[in-house]
C-alpha cells in the first residue's frame, strides 16, 4: 500500500492537508492488464489484478497506465541488515529486483482462509480474511469483505452516502470503496469534488 | 546526374567507388578504435545495470520510462530515412536519388538494430527477454497480442527484415562487380553474397522488378511501423499521451529526422571517402527541399496537438502542457521549437543554405537533437505530471543510460562504418545507370 497521500483543501488561511491512503484499487476493468506483453499481470477469478512475479520482465508498462499510480517497480534486490532478515513473512516470497510489485490484498491470507473453509466444508465468514492493513490499523478505517455477499459488512458501508470511489470517470471500476469524512459537505472536499469532474 | 555535370568515364566510376572498399587507410582504423571504447563504455554500464538492477538509471515512479524508450523512439525515427529516400524516390522516379539510395537503406537497417536494442536494455530482467517471443513452449504460455508492445515488436521485426530485402536486392549486382574487381579475403564474401550474378538482360530484369516490388511493399510497412510506435503512448490513459494525433505525429517527426540524418551521413561520407562527384550539390539541394517541407508538416501537428489540448483546457491534460511548456522542461520545449521549425524552415528556403555543406551539417545536426529533445519531452513530462499530485516526479538520466546511449550512437556508426568499409555504399550500377539514361535522352 501506499504511505498515504496528502492533498491540500481550501486557500491560504483557510487551508487543511488532507489524507488518503491510497493502495491497488483492484479495478474491474483494470487499465495495468491489457498492456503487459507477457501476461504477468491478469485478472484472476476472484477479480484480484494480481502480479506473477516470476513472469513479469520489468516493461514497467503497467505501471505507466495505472492511473493512481500504486504499482512499484523493484529497481534494486531487496536488502536488509542483519539480523532483520529474520522478519520477513515467510508465507511470501522475496520478489527479486527488476520485477512489479503490487498490493495484492494479501493473497497468501485469503488463500488460508479459502483452504481452512474448504476443510471446513463451510463458506467463508465475513471478516475472516483480514489483509496486513486491515488488522493493523487501530481505528478500524479499512474493512474488506466480498462485495457479491448482501449481508457482508463491505456491502453495507458502501450503500452509505458517502461512498465514492477514485477517478470514477475513467470506466476502471475500482473494488476499493472510499467513504468521505462525516459531517463535512463532500462537495468542499477537492480530493472528492476532483473525483467526480476534475481529476 | 545533374545535366551541366560531365559524364564520369566508368572505369573511374568503378575506380573511385571500390577504392573505399579496398585501400584502408589508417584513419579507419582510428574511427574505430575510438567508437569501440565508446561502445564497449556502454556494454560495461549495461551489464553494471543488469547486475545491479535498474535503479541505476535515473528512473523512478512515476517516471518509469525514460532516456532508454527515448532513444528507441528516436531510432525507429532514424530508420525511416531509408525508405522514404529510396522507395519513394525510386517509385516516382527521381534521377537524382540514385547515388544515395543505398546510404539511406543502410541507415535504416543499421539505425533498426540500435532500435532493437533499447527494449530490451529497458527491461527490468533482461535476461528473461525471450518471454516476447511467441515461442511454443511446455508451459503453453503465449505473449499477451492486446499489448502494444508487443504489435511493436512484429512490426519492427517485420520492417527490419524488409529493409534488410530491400537493401540486399538493390546490392547484388554491385557484389558481382567488386567479385570481378576485388581480390584477398572479401572476394569469398562477394563471391557468396553476388548468388552468382552473371548480369544477363533477364538477371537485370529481374533486380529491377523486385526492387520496385520491395518499395512499393515498404512504404506502408513504415508508415505503420511507426504509428505502431505512438501506439506505446496513444493506447494508454496517461495524460499526454492518449492522443489520436500521434500515429501521424510520429510519422512526420520520423521522416524529419530520418532524413536529416541521412543528409548528415552523406556529408560525412562525402568528406570521408571523397565522393564529391557523386554525392553533388544537387542532392543536398533536393534533401533540403524535403525537409523544409517536412519540418512544416512537423510544425502543423505540434501545433494542433497543443491547440486542442489547450483549447480543451481538461486539467489533468493541462498540468502536463504546462509542466513541459513553463515548467521543469521548459528549456527542452523551446529548444525543441527553434531545432525543428524556427531555425530549419526559415534557412532551408534558400538556395545558398541548401548548397552549402556547413550549412547543411549545422542544420540537420539541429535538427535532430530537436528530434531527439521532442521525443524526450512527450514521454519524461506526461509521466511526471500525472492525476495525483501526490505521485508527480521528476526524472534525469544517470551516468549508466548516458554511457549506454553514448554506446548506442557509436555503435549505430561502427557498424556504418564497417559496412562503408565491405561494400561500395555509393550504389555503382545505379549511378552508371543514371549516366546512361542521361546519355540517351
Amino acid at each position: 500500500m501506499d504511505k498515504g497521500r496528502k492533498y491540500w483543501v481550501g486557500e491560504y488561511p483557510d487551508i487543511k492537508a488532507k489524507f488518503i491512503p491510497i493502495l491497488c484499487q483492484q479495478c474491474a476493468n483494470a487499465p495495468c492488464e491489457p498492456v503487459c506483453p507477457v501476461y504477468a499481470t491478469y485478472h484472476n477469478p476472484e477479480g484480484l489484478n494480481t502480479q506473477i512475479y516470476n513472469r513479469c520482465v520489468g516493461t514497467r508498462y503497467c505501471a505507466n497506465n495505472c492511473p493512481y499510480k500504486v504499482r512499484y517497480f523493484n529497481w534494486f534486490d531487496p536488502s536488509w541488515p542483519r539480523p532483520l532478515e529474520n522478519q520477513l513473512n515467510p508465507e511470501v516470497t522475496v520478489r527479486s529486483r527488476g520485477v512489479m510489485e503490487k498490493c495484492t490484498f494479501c493473497i497468501q491470507r485469503i488463500r488460508q482462509a479459502k483452504d481452512k473453509a474448504k476443510d471446513e466444508k463451510r463458506k467463508i465468514r465475513d471478516g475472516e480474511i483480514q489483509p496486513a492493513c486491515v488488522q493493523a490499523c487501530p481505528p478500524d478505517a479499512l474493512v474488506f469483505g466480498d462485495l457479491n455477499d448482501p449481508a457482508s459488512r463491505v456491502v453495507r458501508l458502501a450503500k452509505s452516502e458517502r461512498h465514492y470511489r477514485l477517478l470514477e470517470k475513467l470506466g476502471t471500476e475500482p473494488a476499493v470503496i472510499y467513504l468521505s469524512e462525516v459531517g463535512s459537505d463532500a462537495s468542499q472536499s477537492r480530493f472528492h469534488s476532483r473525483d467526480k469532474d476534475k481529476p | 546526374m545533374p545535366a551541366n555535370q560531365d559524364f564520369i568515364p566508368e572505369t573511374k566510376i568503378n575506380r573511385d567507388l571500390l577504392r573505399p572498399v579496398i585501400e584502408t587507410t589508417g584513419r579507419f582504423y582510428l574511427t574505430v578504435a575510438i567508437l569501440g571504447l565508446v561502445v564497449l563504455n556502454g556494454l560495461v554500464a549495461f551489464m553494471y545495470q543488469m547486475a545491479t538492477g535498474m535503479g541505476v538509471a535515473g528512473l523512478n515512479r512515476p517516471v518509469f520510462w525514460g532516456l532508454y524508450i527515448t532513444n528507441f523512439v528516436f531510432w525507429v525515427g532514424i530508420s525511416h530515412a531509408g525508405t522514404l529516400l529510396s522507395a519513394i524516390l525510386r517509385i516516382t522516379n527521381a534521377q537524382w536519388r540514385r547515388p544515395m539510395t543505398r546510404a539511406a537503406e543502410a541507415l535504416t537497417v543499421f539505425a533498426l538494430m540500435i532500435a532493437g536494442l533499447f527494449p530490451l536494455v529497458h527491461l527490468g530482467r533482461t535476461w528473461t527477454f525471450y518471454f516476447l517471443i511467441p515461442y511454443p513452449s511446455q508451459r503453453g504460455i503465449w505473449p499477451n497480442f492486446r499489448s502494444p508492445l508487443l504489435w511493436d515488436a512484429i512490426a519492427i521485426f517485420t520492417y527490419y527484415v524488409g529493409s534488410i530485402l530491400f537493401l540486399y536486392i538493390s546490392m547484388v549486382p554491385d557484389l558481382g562487380l567488386a567479385r570481378d574487381r576485388v581480390g584477398g579475403w572479401r572476394k569469398e564474401i562477394y563471391r557468396v553474397l553476388s548468388l552468382g550474378w552473371r548480369g544477363t538482360a533477364r538477371e537485370w530484369h529481374r533486380v529491377k522488378r523486385a526492387g520496385t516490388i520491395m518499395a512499393m511493399l515498404i512504404v506502408p510497412v513504415f508508415v505503420s511501423v511507426h504509428t505502431i510506435v505512438s501506439w506505446d503512448f496513444g493506447m494508454t490513459l496517461v495524460p499526454g499521451w492518449h492522443s489520436t494525433i500521434f500515429g501521424p505525429y510520429f510519422v512526420i517527426g520520423a521522416i524529419l529526422s530520418g532524413v536529416a540524418a541521412v543528409i548528415t551521413l552523406m556529408i560525412i561520407l562525402r568528406w570521408a571517402l571523397g565522393l564529391k562527384e557523386y554525392l553533388t550539390l544537387t542532392q543536398f539541394d533536393n534533401l533540403g527541399k524535403i525537409l523544409g517541407a517536412v519540418s512544416l508538416a512537423w510544425f502543423y501537428f505540434f501545433f494542433a496537438e497543443f491547440l486542442t489540448i489547450w483549447y480543451g483546457q481538461v486539467p489533468e491534460e493541462m498540468a502536463v502542457i504546462r509542466h513541459r511548456t513553463f515548467g521543469q522542461y521548459a528549456l527542452a520545449f523551446w529548444v525543441v521549437l527553434f531545432c525543428n521549425f524556427l531555425i530549419p524552415l526559415p534557412a532551408l528556403i534558400f538556395k545558398r543554405v541548401r548548397t552549402s555543406i556547413p550549412a547543411m551539417l549545422v542544420l540537420t545536426i539541429v535538427i535532430n537533437v530537436g528530434m531527439f529533445l521532442e521525443r524526450y519531452l512527450i514521454i519524461v513530462p506526461s509521466l511526471a505530471r500525472q492525476r495525483f499530485p501526490a505521485a508527480w516526479g521528476s526524472y534525469f538520466p544517470s551516468w549508466v543510460e548516458i554511457s549506454i546511449m553514448a554506446g548506442a550512437f557509436c555503435g549505430f556508426a561502427l557498424m556504418y562504418v564497417i559496412f562503408a568499409k565491405i561494400f561500395p555504399i555509393i550504389p555503382i550500377w545505379e549511378v552508371k545507370e543514371g549516366q546512361h539514361i542521361q546519355r540517351s535522352t
